[in-house]
Protein backbone atom coordinates (compact mmCIF):
# COMPACT_ATOMS: atom_id res chain seq x y z
CA UNK A 1 0.00 0.00 0.00
CA UNK A 2 1.43 3.31 -1.07
CA UNK A 3 0.79 5.67 1.81
CA UNK A 4 2.22 8.80 0.15
CA UNK A 5 -0.32 8.34 -2.63
CA UNK A 6 -3.07 8.04 -0.06
CA UNK A 7 -1.83 11.18 1.69
CA UNK A 8 -1.65 13.07 -1.62
CA UNK A 9 -5.21 12.13 -2.44
CA UNK A 10 -6.44 12.99 1.06
CA UNK A 11 -4.88 16.46 0.84
CA UNK A 12 -6.35 16.96 -2.61
CA UNK A 13 -9.80 15.83 -1.50
CA UNK A 14 -9.73 18.30 1.41
CA UNK A 15 -8.59 21.13 -0.86
CA UNK A 16 -11.27 20.40 -3.44
CA UNK A 17 -13.90 20.12 -0.72
CA UNK A 18 -12.97 23.51 0.74
CA UNK A 19 -12.70 25.13 -2.69
CA UNK A 20 -16.09 23.75 -3.77
CA UNK A 21 -17.74 25.07 -0.65
CA UNK A 22 -15.97 28.42 -0.99
CA UNK A 23 -16.92 28.83 -4.62
CA UNK A 24 -20.48 27.76 -3.90
CA UNK A 25 -20.70 30.29 -1.06
CA UNK A 26 -19.43 33.10 -3.21
CA UNK A 27 -21.60 31.95 -6.10
CA UNK A 28 -24.62 32.83 -3.95
CA UNK A 29 -23.17 36.29 -3.51
CA UNK A 30 -22.28 36.43 -7.20
CA UNK A 31 -25.77 35.39 -8.15
CA UNK A 32 -27.32 38.23 -6.16
CA UNK A 33 -24.86 40.73 -7.54
CA UNK A 34 -25.41 39.56 -11.13
CA UNK A 35 -29.17 39.68 -10.61
CA UNK A 36 -28.84 43.17 -9.20
CA UNK A 37 -26.69 44.26 -12.12
CA UNK A 38 -29.11 42.83 -14.69
CA UNK A 39 -32.08 44.44 -12.96
CA UNK A 40 -30.32 47.76 -12.43
CA UNK A 41 -30.12 47.47 -8.66
CA UNK A 42 -27.19 47.56 -6.23
CA UNK A 43 -27.57 44.17 -4.59
CA UNK A 44 -26.23 43.13 -1.19
CA UNK A 45 -23.83 45.80 0.11
CA UNK A 46 -24.35 45.87 3.89
CA UNK A 47 -22.08 43.11 5.24
CA UNK A 48 -18.48 44.11 4.76
CA UNK A 49 -17.01 46.06 1.82
CA UNK A 50 -19.21 45.57 -1.28
CA UNK A 51 -21.22 43.11 0.78
CA UNK A 52 -18.42 40.58 0.53
CA UNK A 53 -19.25 39.04 3.91
CA UNK A 54 -22.83 38.37 2.82
CA UNK A 55 -22.33 34.58 2.32
CA UNK A 56 -21.03 34.26 5.88
CA UNK A 57 -23.96 36.21 7.22
CA UNK A 58 -26.33 34.01 5.23
CA UNK A 59 -24.65 30.88 6.52
CA UNK A 60 -24.91 32.00 10.13
CA UNK A 61 -28.54 32.87 9.55
CA UNK A 62 -29.22 29.43 8.11
CA UNK A 63 -27.60 27.72 11.08
CA UNK A 64 -29.42 29.77 13.68
CA UNK A 65 -32.91 29.39 12.20
CA UNK A 66 -35.37 27.15 13.95
CA UNK A 67 -35.27 23.61 12.72
CA UNK A 68 -38.70 22.20 11.99
CA UNK A 69 -39.36 18.58 11.15
CA UNK A 70 -43.03 18.09 10.27
CA UNK A 71 -44.91 15.63 12.46
CA UNK A 72 -46.35 13.72 9.53
CA UNK A 73 -43.02 13.32 7.82
CA UNK A 74 -40.80 10.28 7.67
CA UNK A 75 -38.05 11.61 9.91
CA UNK A 76 -35.18 9.40 8.83
CA UNK A 77 -35.73 10.02 5.13
CA UNK A 78 -36.48 13.67 5.77
CA UNK A 79 -33.01 14.11 7.24
CA UNK A 80 -31.18 11.87 4.83
CA UNK A 81 -32.64 13.48 1.67
CA UNK A 82 -30.64 16.74 1.76
CA UNK A 83 -27.57 14.79 2.91
CA UNK A 84 -27.69 12.56 -0.17
CA UNK A 85 -28.17 15.56 -2.43
CA UNK A 86 -25.18 17.35 -0.93
CA UNK A 87 -23.00 14.25 -0.90
CA UNK A 88 -23.59 13.39 -4.54
CA UNK A 89 -22.94 16.93 -5.67
CA UNK A 90 -19.59 16.85 -3.84
CA UNK A 91 -18.72 13.38 -5.14
CA UNK A 92 -18.75 14.40 -8.79
CA UNK A 93 -15.56 16.40 -8.43
CA UNK A 94 -13.47 13.25 -7.88
CA UNK A 95 -12.66 12.59 -11.53
CA UNK A 96 -12.13 16.14 -12.76
CA UNK A 97 -8.51 16.92 -13.66
CA UNK A 98 -7.90 20.31 -12.08
CA UNK A 99 -4.56 21.08 -13.68
CA UNK A 100 -1.18 19.83 -14.72
CA UNK A 101 0.77 17.90 -12.11
CA UNK A 102 3.01 19.67 -9.61
CA UNK A 103 6.53 18.48 -8.84
CA UNK A 104 7.52 19.14 -5.25
CA UNK A 105 11.03 17.93 -4.46
CA UNK A 106 10.95 15.19 -7.08
CA UNK A 107 7.54 14.02 -5.91
CA UNK A 108 4.83 14.14 -8.57
CA UNK A 109 1.59 15.65 -7.26
CA UNK A 110 -1.29 14.80 -9.57
CA UNK A 111 -4.22 17.22 -9.48
CA UNK A 112 -6.90 14.60 -10.02
CA UNK A 113 -8.35 12.51 -7.25
CA UNK A 114 -9.24 9.43 -9.27
CA UNK A 115 -7.94 8.84 -12.78
CA UNK A 116 -10.73 6.45 -13.73
CA UNK A 117 -10.78 5.06 -17.23
CA UNK A 118 -14.57 5.48 -17.16
CA UNK A 119 -14.43 9.04 -15.85
CA UNK A 120 -17.43 10.49 -17.68
CA UNK A 121 -19.60 7.51 -16.89
CA UNK A 122 -18.73 7.93 -13.23
CA UNK A 123 -20.05 11.49 -13.38
CA UNK A 124 -23.21 10.20 -15.01
CA UNK A 125 -23.72 7.58 -12.35
CA UNK A 126 -23.31 10.10 -9.55
CA UNK A 127 -25.58 12.64 -11.22
CA UNK A 128 -28.29 10.06 -11.75
CA UNK A 129 -28.11 9.21 -8.06
CA UNK A 130 -28.33 12.88 -7.11
CA UNK A 131 -32.00 12.82 -8.04
CA UNK A 132 -32.67 10.51 -5.11
CA UNK A 133 -31.85 13.27 -2.66
CA UNK A 134 -34.63 15.41 -4.09
CA UNK A 135 -37.06 12.52 -4.46
CA UNK A 136 -36.53 11.20 -0.96
CA UNK A 137 -36.61 14.66 0.59
CA UNK A 138 -39.75 15.62 -1.32
CA UNK A 139 -41.57 12.41 -0.54
CA UNK A 140 -40.60 12.31 3.12
CA UNK A 141 -41.99 15.83 3.69
CA UNK A 142 -45.50 14.39 3.27
CA UNK A 143 -46.62 17.51 1.48
CA UNK A 144 -48.29 17.46 -1.91
CA UNK A 145 -46.33 20.41 -3.21
CA UNK A 146 -43.07 18.85 -2.16
CA UNK A 147 -44.10 15.56 -3.76
CA UNK A 148 -45.02 17.32 -7.01
CA UNK A 149 -41.70 19.14 -6.98
CA UNK A 150 -39.83 15.91 -6.39
CA UNK A 151 -41.68 14.17 -9.21
CA UNK A 152 -40.95 17.04 -11.54
CA UNK A 153 -37.29 17.06 -10.59
CA UNK A 154 -36.77 13.37 -11.12
CA UNK A 155 -38.71 13.10 -14.36
CA UNK A 156 -36.85 16.13 -15.66
CA UNK A 157 -33.53 14.55 -14.71
CA UNK A 158 -34.36 11.24 -16.39
CA UNK A 159 -35.54 12.94 -19.56
CA UNK A 160 -32.51 15.16 -19.94
CA UNK A 161 -30.01 12.49 -18.94
CA UNK A 162 -30.85 10.67 -22.16
CA UNK A 163 -29.87 13.44 -24.52
CA UNK A 164 -26.92 14.33 -22.30
CA UNK A 165 -25.69 10.76 -22.66
CA UNK A 166 -26.14 10.91 -26.42
CA UNK A 167 -24.11 14.09 -26.70
CA UNK A 168 -21.40 12.39 -24.65
CA UNK A 169 -21.46 9.40 -27.00
CA UNK A 170 -20.65 11.71 -29.92
CA UNK A 171 -17.80 13.15 -27.88
CA UNK A 172 -16.49 9.67 -27.15
CA UNK A 173 -16.59 8.73 -30.81
CA UNK A 174 -14.53 11.80 -31.48
CA UNK A 175 -12.00 11.43 -28.66
CA UNK A 176 -11.81 7.65 -28.36
CA UNK A 177 -11.68 7.76 -24.60
CA UNK A 178 -13.89 7.88 -21.53
CA UNK A 179 -11.05 9.16 -19.40
CA UNK A 180 -11.44 12.84 -18.60
CA UNK A 181 -7.71 13.51 -18.54
CA UNK A 182 -7.31 11.94 -21.99
CA UNK A 183 -10.16 14.06 -23.31
CA UNK A 184 -8.63 17.21 -21.86
CA UNK A 185 -5.16 16.40 -23.15
CA UNK A 186 -6.51 15.74 -26.65
CA UNK A 187 -7.55 19.42 -26.77
CA UNK A 188 -4.09 20.65 -25.91
CA UNK A 189 -3.33 22.94 -28.85
CA UNK A 190 -6.51 24.93 -29.02
CA UNK A 191 -8.38 22.11 -30.76
CA UNK A 192 -11.27 22.49 -28.38
CA UNK A 193 -14.04 19.97 -28.79
CA UNK A 194 -16.59 22.76 -29.04
CA UNK A 195 -15.33 23.52 -32.56
CA UNK A 196 -15.85 19.94 -33.67
CA UNK A 197 -18.98 19.24 -31.65
CA UNK A 198 -20.99 22.49 -31.66
CA UNK A 199 -24.35 20.72 -31.68
CA UNK A 200 -23.24 18.28 -29.02
CA UNK A 201 -22.05 21.17 -26.89
CA UNK A 202 -25.36 22.97 -27.22
CA UNK A 203 -27.28 19.84 -26.23
CA UNK A 204 -24.93 19.18 -23.33
CA UNK A 205 -25.26 22.76 -22.11
CA UNK A 206 -29.06 22.70 -22.16
CA UNK A 207 -29.08 19.35 -20.39
CA UNK A 208 -26.64 20.64 -17.80
CA UNK A 209 -29.04 23.48 -17.02
CA UNK A 210 -31.86 20.99 -16.67
CA UNK A 211 -29.83 18.61 -14.51
CA UNK A 212 -28.88 21.43 -12.15
CA UNK A 213 -32.55 22.47 -11.88
CA UNK A 214 -31.50 25.95 -12.87
CA UNK A 215 -33.72 28.49 -14.57
CA UNK A 216 -35.17 28.29 -17.20
CA UNK A 217 -35.67 24.69 -16.05
CA UNK A 218 -36.25 25.32 -12.34
CA UNK A 219 -39.76 23.86 -12.38
CA UNK A 220 -39.16 21.57 -9.39
CA UNK A 221 -39.04 24.64 -7.19
CA UNK A 222 -41.11 27.11 -9.16
CA UNK A 223 -42.49 29.27 -6.40
CA UNK A 224 -45.48 30.58 -8.33
CA UNK A 225 -46.91 27.07 -8.71
CA UNK A 226 -45.44 24.90 -5.96
CA UNK A 227 -44.54 27.30 -3.10
CA UNK A 228 -40.97 26.00 -2.73
CA UNK A 229 -41.21 22.72 -4.61
CA UNK A 230 -39.36 19.82 -3.09
CA UNK A 231 -37.87 21.89 -0.29
CA UNK A 232 -41.14 23.46 0.87
CA UNK A 233 -41.04 21.77 4.27
CA UNK A 234 -37.34 22.13 4.88
CA UNK A 235 -35.97 24.76 7.16
CA UNK A 236 -32.70 25.84 8.70
CA UNK A 237 -29.54 24.16 7.47
CA UNK A 238 -31.37 21.31 5.73
CA UNK A 239 -32.82 23.90 3.39
CA UNK A 240 -29.32 25.37 3.30
CA UNK A 241 -27.91 22.05 2.12
CA UNK A 242 -30.41 21.88 -0.73
CA UNK A 243 -29.72 25.44 -1.85
CA UNK A 244 -26.00 25.11 -1.37
CA UNK A 245 -25.77 21.82 -3.25
CA UNK A 246 -27.41 23.52 -6.20
CA UNK A 247 -24.52 25.96 -6.37
CA UNK A 248 -21.98 23.17 -6.02
CA UNK A 249 -23.73 21.36 -8.86
CA UNK A 250 -23.43 24.52 -10.91
CA UNK A 251 -19.72 24.76 -10.12
CA UNK A 252 -19.08 21.12 -10.99
CA UNK A 253 -21.09 21.21 -14.20
CA UNK A 254 -19.20 24.33 -15.25
CA UNK A 255 -15.98 22.40 -14.59
CA UNK A 256 -17.25 19.48 -16.66
CA UNK A 257 -18.36 21.68 -19.54
CA UNK A 258 -14.99 23.44 -19.48
CA UNK A 259 -13.02 20.20 -19.48
CA UNK A 260 -15.16 18.36 -22.04
CA UNK A 261 -15.63 21.11 -24.58
CA UNK A 262 -13.29 24.00 -23.78
CA UNK A 263 -9.92 22.36 -23.31
CA UNK A 264 -9.98 22.09 -19.53
CA UNK A 265 -6.77 23.45 -18.07
CA UNK A 266 -5.13 23.97 -21.48
CA UNK A 267 -5.10 27.18 -23.39
CA UNK A 268 -3.58 27.85 -26.79
CA UNK A 269 0.05 28.91 -26.58
CA UNK A 270 0.83 27.54 -23.13
CA UNK A 271 3.80 25.58 -24.53
CA UNK A 272 5.39 28.61 -26.18
CA UNK A 273 5.64 30.35 -22.79
CA UNK A 274 8.20 27.74 -21.70
CA UNK A 275 7.33 27.78 -18.01
CA UNK A 276 8.82 25.54 -15.35
CA UNK A 277 6.64 22.62 -14.36
CA UNK A 278 5.25 24.05 -11.14
CA UNK A 279 4.58 27.45 -12.66
CA UNK A 280 2.86 25.80 -15.61
CA UNK A 281 0.74 23.82 -13.17
CA UNK A 282 -0.29 26.99 -11.34
CA UNK A 283 -1.12 28.72 -14.61
CA UNK A 284 -3.13 25.73 -15.81
CA UNK A 285 -5.18 25.68 -12.60
CA UNK A 286 -5.77 29.41 -12.99
CA UNK A 287 -6.89 28.98 -16.58
CA UNK A 288 -9.23 26.18 -15.63
CA UNK A 289 -10.81 28.23 -12.86
CA UNK A 290 -11.19 31.21 -15.17
CA UNK A 291 -13.15 29.01 -17.57
CA UNK A 292 -15.24 27.61 -14.71
CA UNK A 293 -16.08 31.08 -13.42
CA UNK A 294 -17.03 32.17 -16.92
CA UNK A 295 -19.54 29.32 -17.11
CA UNK A 296 -20.89 30.02 -13.64
CA UNK A 297 -21.53 33.61 -14.71
CA UNK A 298 -23.15 32.26 -17.87
CA UNK A 299 -25.48 30.13 -15.75
CA UNK A 300 -26.46 33.23 -13.79
CA UNK A 301 -26.83 35.38 -16.86
CA UNK A 302 -29.26 32.88 -18.38
CA UNK A 303 -31.20 32.58 -15.14
CA UNK A 304 -31.91 36.27 -14.96
CA UNK A 305 -32.61 36.66 -18.68
CA UNK A 306 -34.76 33.74 -19.82
CA UNK A 307 -38.20 33.15 -18.31
CA UNK A 308 -39.18 29.77 -16.92
CA UNK A 309 -40.57 27.09 -19.22
CA UNK A 310 -43.98 25.55 -18.76
CA UNK A 311 -43.80 21.91 -17.75
CA UNK A 312 -45.17 20.49 -21.00
CA UNK A 313 -42.77 22.73 -22.95
CA UNK A 314 -39.91 21.35 -20.89
CA UNK A 315 -40.89 17.76 -21.65
CA UNK A 316 -41.45 18.50 -25.31
CA UNK A 317 -38.05 20.16 -25.56
CA UNK A 318 -36.41 17.18 -23.94
CA UNK A 319 -38.10 14.33 -25.77
CA UNK A 320 -39.12 15.78 -29.13
CA UNK A 321 -36.33 18.23 -29.86
CA UNK A 322 -33.17 17.32 -27.97
CA UNK A 323 -33.21 13.52 -28.27
CA UNK A 324 -33.66 13.43 -32.08
CA UNK A 325 -31.04 16.18 -32.40
CA UNK A 326 -28.58 14.26 -30.29
CA UNK A 327 -29.20 11.05 -32.26
CA UNK A 328 -28.53 12.98 -35.46
CA UNK A 329 -25.38 14.34 -33.86
CA UNK A 330 -24.19 10.82 -33.03
CA UNK A 331 -24.90 9.68 -36.60
CA UNK A 332 -23.07 12.62 -38.14
CA UNK A 333 -20.08 12.14 -35.85
CA UNK A 334 -19.99 8.43 -36.59
CA UNK A 335 -20.13 9.05 -40.33
CA UNK A 336 -17.40 11.69 -40.03
CA UNK A 337 -15.13 9.39 -38.06
CA UNK A 338 -15.69 6.52 -40.50
CA UNK A 339 -15.51 8.21 -43.88
CA UNK A 340 -13.62 11.48 -43.49
CA UNK A 341 -11.07 11.02 -40.79
CA UNK B 1 -6.92 -5.15 2.94
CA UNK B 2 -9.01 -6.27 -0.03
CA UNK B 3 -10.16 -9.22 2.06
CA UNK B 4 -11.50 -6.84 4.69
CA UNK B 5 -13.26 -4.72 2.06
CA UNK B 6 -14.72 -7.85 0.52
CA UNK B 7 -16.23 -8.97 3.80
CA UNK B 8 -17.61 -5.54 4.63
CA UNK B 9 -19.15 -5.24 1.15
CA UNK B 10 -20.59 -8.72 1.27
CA UNK B 11 -22.18 -8.27 4.65
CA UNK B 12 -23.63 -4.94 3.50
CA UNK B 13 -24.99 -6.63 0.39
CA UNK B 14 -26.67 -9.37 2.37
CA UNK B 15 -28.07 -7.02 5.00
CA UNK B 16 -29.51 -4.64 2.40
CA UNK B 17 -30.94 -7.55 0.38
CA UNK B 18 -32.66 -8.82 3.49
CA UNK B 19 -33.82 -5.28 4.14
CA UNK B 20 -35.66 -5.34 0.80
CA UNK B 21 -37.66 -8.33 2.00
CA UNK B 22 -38.30 -7.36 5.58
CA UNK B 23 -38.91 -3.63 5.40
CA UNK B 24 -42.52 -2.81 6.30
CA UNK B 25 -42.60 0.35 4.25
CA UNK B 26 -42.22 -0.21 0.48
CA UNK B 27 -40.22 3.02 0.29
CA UNK B 28 -37.57 1.48 2.54
CA UNK B 29 -37.60 -1.70 0.45
CA UNK B 30 -36.80 0.30 -2.65
CA UNK B 31 -34.08 2.24 -0.87
CA UNK B 32 -32.41 -0.88 0.49
CA UNK B 33 -32.52 -2.36 -2.99
CA UNK B 34 -30.62 0.73 -4.16
CA UNK B 35 -28.04 0.21 -1.40
CA UNK B 36 -27.80 -3.43 -2.49
CA UNK B 37 -27.06 -2.34 -6.07
CA UNK B 38 -24.35 -0.03 -4.78
CA UNK B 39 -22.63 -2.79 -2.89
CA UNK B 40 -22.85 -5.08 -5.92
CA UNK B 41 -21.19 -2.32 -7.93
CA UNK B 42 -18.51 -2.29 -5.24
CA UNK B 43 -17.95 -5.99 -5.87
CA UNK B 44 -17.53 -5.27 -9.57
CA UNK B 45 -14.87 -2.70 -8.75
CA UNK B 46 -13.11 -5.26 -6.55
CA UNK B 47 -12.97 -7.48 -9.65
CA UNK B 48 -11.46 -4.56 -11.61
CA UNK B 49 -14.60 -4.31 -13.75
CA UNK B 50 -15.00 -0.54 -13.52
CA UNK B 51 -17.10 -0.24 -16.64
CA UNK B 52 -19.55 -2.88 -15.50
CA UNK B 53 -19.75 -1.28 -12.06
CA UNK B 54 -20.55 2.16 -13.41
CA UNK B 55 -23.02 0.92 -16.00
CA UNK B 56 -24.68 -1.16 -13.33
CA UNK B 57 -25.09 1.98 -11.23
CA UNK B 58 -26.36 4.09 -14.12
CA UNK B 59 -28.85 1.55 -15.41
CA UNK B 60 -30.12 -0.04 -12.21
CA UNK B 61 -29.57 2.47 -9.43
CA UNK B 62 -29.92 5.53 -11.64
CA UNK B 63 -32.75 4.67 -14.01
CA UNK B 64 -34.75 1.60 -13.08
CA UNK B 65 -34.93 2.28 -9.36
CA UNK B 66 -36.07 5.84 -10.03
CA UNK B 67 -39.08 4.36 -11.81
CA UNK B 68 -39.68 2.00 -8.87
CA UNK B 69 -39.51 4.96 -6.53
CA UNK B 70 -41.93 6.86 -8.76
CA UNK B 71 -44.50 4.09 -8.55
CA UNK B 72 -44.14 3.78 -4.79
CA UNK B 73 -44.38 7.53 -4.30
CA UNK B 74 -47.43 7.91 -6.53
CA UNK B 75 -49.38 4.92 -5.30
CA UNK B 76 -48.51 5.81 -1.70
CA UNK B 77 -48.43 2.16 -0.68
CA UNK B 78 -48.59 1.59 3.02
CA UNK B 79 -48.44 -1.47 5.20
CA UNK B 80 -52.15 -1.01 6.08
CA UNK B 81 -53.52 -0.53 2.59
CA UNK B 82 -51.46 -3.28 1.02
CA UNK B 83 -53.67 -6.30 0.26
CA UNK B 84 -52.58 -9.34 2.23
CA UNK B 85 -51.94 -12.49 0.28
CA UNK B 86 -53.83 -15.62 1.19
CA UNK B 87 -51.89 -18.32 3.00
CA UNK B 88 -52.19 -20.63 -0.02
CA UNK B 89 -50.40 -18.04 -2.15
CA UNK B 90 -47.74 -17.52 0.51
CA UNK B 91 -47.16 -21.27 0.66
CA UNK B 92 -46.77 -21.51 -3.11
CA UNK B 93 -44.40 -18.53 -3.11
CA UNK B 94 -42.18 -20.10 -0.46
CA UNK B 95 -41.96 -23.36 -2.41
CA UNK B 96 -41.23 -21.59 -5.70
CA UNK B 97 -38.59 -19.40 -4.07
CA UNK B 98 -36.99 -22.41 -2.40
CA UNK B 99 -36.78 -24.27 -5.69
CA UNK B 100 -35.19 -21.26 -7.36
CA UNK B 101 -32.71 -20.95 -4.50
CA UNK B 102 -31.83 -24.63 -4.84
CA UNK B 103 -31.25 -24.24 -8.57
CA UNK B 104 -28.96 -21.28 -8.04
CA UNK B 105 -26.99 -23.09 -5.34
CA UNK B 106 -26.66 -26.16 -7.55
CA UNK B 107 -25.43 -24.16 -10.53
CA UNK B 108 -23.00 -22.16 -8.38
CA UNK B 109 -21.63 -25.34 -6.84
CA UNK B 110 -20.42 -26.50 -10.24
CA UNK B 111 -18.86 -23.14 -11.06
CA UNK B 112 -15.36 -21.95 -10.33
CA UNK B 113 -15.14 -20.28 -6.93
CA UNK B 114 -14.05 -16.67 -7.43
CA UNK B 115 -12.90 -15.17 -4.18
CA UNK B 116 -11.58 -11.75 -3.35
CA UNK B 117 -8.05 -12.81 -4.37
CA UNK B 118 -8.12 -12.39 -8.11
CA UNK B 119 -5.28 -12.34 -10.56
CA UNK B 120 -4.10 -8.76 -10.40
CA UNK B 121 -4.32 -8.20 -14.14
CA UNK B 122 -7.90 -9.24 -14.77
CA UNK B 123 -9.13 -6.72 -17.32
CA UNK B 124 -12.38 -8.44 -18.12
CA UNK B 125 -14.66 -5.59 -17.19
CA UNK B 126 -12.79 -2.66 -18.71
CA UNK B 127 -14.57 -0.77 -21.44
CA UNK B 128 -12.30 -1.76 -24.35
CA UNK B 129 -12.51 -5.46 -23.59
CA UNK B 130 -16.26 -5.42 -23.13
CA UNK B 131 -16.72 -3.48 -26.37
CA UNK B 132 -14.49 -5.78 -28.37
CA UNK B 133 -16.19 -8.88 -27.03
CA UNK B 134 -19.64 -7.47 -27.72
CA UNK B 135 -18.85 -6.53 -31.29
CA UNK B 136 -16.89 -9.66 -32.27
CA UNK B 137 -17.77 -12.82 -30.36
CA UNK B 138 -21.23 -11.79 -29.23
CA UNK B 139 -22.34 -9.65 -32.14
CA UNK B 140 -25.49 -11.61 -32.97
CA UNK B 141 -26.88 -11.81 -29.40
CA UNK B 142 -26.05 -8.14 -28.96
CA UNK B 143 -27.95 -7.10 -32.09
CA UNK B 144 -30.85 -9.40 -31.34
CA UNK B 145 -31.22 -8.01 -27.85
CA UNK B 146 -31.11 -4.47 -29.22
CA UNK B 147 -34.00 -5.35 -31.54
CA UNK B 148 -35.80 -6.74 -28.51
CA UNK B 149 -35.32 -3.42 -26.73
CA UNK B 150 -36.53 -1.49 -29.75
CA UNK B 151 -39.67 -3.58 -30.01
CA UNK B 152 -40.30 -3.10 -26.28
CA UNK B 153 -39.98 0.65 -26.70
CA UNK B 154 -42.33 0.73 -29.68
CA UNK B 155 -44.73 -1.50 -27.80
CA UNK B 156 -44.86 0.84 -24.85
CA UNK B 157 -45.46 3.83 -27.12
CA UNK B 158 -48.29 1.97 -28.88
CA UNK B 159 -49.87 1.04 -25.54
CA UNK B 160 -49.61 4.61 -24.26
CA UNK B 161 -51.20 5.99 -27.44
CA UNK B 162 -54.05 3.53 -27.32
CA UNK B 163 -55.13 4.64 -23.88
CA UNK B 164 -55.54 8.22 -24.97
CA UNK B 165 -57.55 7.79 -28.17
Amino acid sequence: MDYTLLLDKAILVVIIFVVSLGIAAYATYGERKVAAFLQDRIGPDRAGPFGLLQPIADGVKMFLKEEIIPNASDKFLFIIGPCIFMMTSLMTSAVIPWGKSFNIGGHEFNLQVADLNVGILYIFAVVSIGGYGIMIGGWASNNKFALLGALRASSQMISYELSMGMSIIALLLFNNSLNLRDIVDAQQHGQWNVFYQPLGFLIFLICAFAECNRAPFDLPESESELIGGYHTEFSSMKLGLFLFAEYINMFISSAIIASLYFGGYHFPGIDSLDLSQNLAAIVSVGVFFAKIIFFILFFMWVRWTVPRFRYDQLMRLGWVVLIPLSIINVLITGAWMTFVK
Amino acid sequence: MSQLIFFILSSLTIVSALGVLFAKNPMYSVLSLIVCFFTVAGHYIMLNAQFLAIVHLIVYAGAIMVLFLFVVMLLNLNAETEPHKTSKLKFAAVIAGGVLFLTIIASLKAGIPVGYHLPAKSNIGLVEIVGQKLFTDFLLPFEVSSILFLSAMIGSVVLAKKEKR
